[in-house]
């Protein structure tokens, strides 16, 4: 029985990107932490991840947005579409 | 009872988020715009039903997820989670995570920023089916929680964690096919 009772290299892996998506039980994730702070190849591996979701986000936000929509979508909150004597 | 006055001025400030998310989703500008306007007329009109301090954002990418769904989403062949084919996992870091790896052509200031174009990666993401591709939208791009998506998608948690997982490795495979186009990378499997 281990005396620090942390997952090994291949539990550490699986639950890497829980762990990654902070979904993981703050007990669990306190375990794979402790696993990748003393191990440089799951370390290695995490980070990557880390990154690569970071990336995923920036360049998948990067979108211009289109000349005019804001003002378009404004315009609808004065406009009574459906003649009802309300706005919207 | 939140206030239609209020919503011009606290909800504007997410049209950039969401016209970027709808872009994912529609995949052509158009559609995209559309679906945005749609999202914020739909917000506009039931925000007397949104309890003020809980998490606008979320209730309208919720909006804007539903409307997606119910109106833009093309009738496509029912795809089966087999469909993606079996995918090993970390298969991008298996292929380009390691710097020790002459055939790789990463060096170590080189950043994955800096390696994989923006269009590449949305390219990757567009690709997926629908199934899948709302799920990492959902989670990778806009950084919402699994109990979140659930909701949003009307589908539970466990669904949500396998088809992110799934996704997520269809994903890593597409950039890594771009990149071998790109000759980034000599295709070759793993050690």
């Amino acid at each position: 029985m281990d005396a620090c009772d942390e997952p090994d290299c291949e539990a550490t892996l699986k639950e890497l990107h829980v762990f990654l998506d902070d979904e993981l039980s703050t007990e669990a994730s306190a375990s794979i932490r402790g696993h990748l702070e003393h191990c440089p190849d799951c370390f290695g591996a995490f980070d990557f991840h880390a990154e690569l979701k970071q990336v995923i986000s920036a360049k998948c936000r990067n979108e211009e947005m289109p000349p005019g929509l804001l003002s378009r979508i404004e315009r609808c909150f004065d406009t009574d579409f459906d003649g009802d004597g309300e706005i919207g | 009872m939140a206030d239609q006055a209020v919503f011009a001025d606290e909800a504007m400030q997410y049209a950039p988020q969401l016209f970027a998310a709808a872009m994912r989703m529609t995949r052509n500008r158009a559609d995209a715009e559309d679906l945005v306007q749609e999202a914020y007329l739909k917000g506009f009109r039931s925000f007397h039903t949104f309890t003020e301090g809980t998490n606008l954002r979320a209730w309208l990418f919720r909006i804007l997820t539903n409307t997606y769904i119910n109106k833009y989403r093309k009738k496509q062949r029912s795809f089966d989670e087999s469909d993606l084919g079996d995918i090993e996992d970390l298969y991008l870091y298996k292929r380009m995570g390691t710097f020790e790896d002459a055939s790789i052509g990463r060096s170590a200031e080189e950043s994955l920023m800096a390696m994989l174009p923006d269009d590449e990666v949305k390219q990757a993401l567009e690709g997926l089916p629908e199934n899948f591709r709302l799920p990492v939208i959902l989670a990778d791009v806009e950084g919402f929680a699994y109990k979140e998506i659930a909701e949003m998608l009307d589908i539970p948690i466990g669904t949500v964690m396998s088809r992110l997982h799934r996704g997520r490795k269809a994903m890593q495979k597409a950039l890594h096919e771009y990149a071998v186009a790109r000759g980034l990378q000599r295709d070759e499997a793993p050690q």
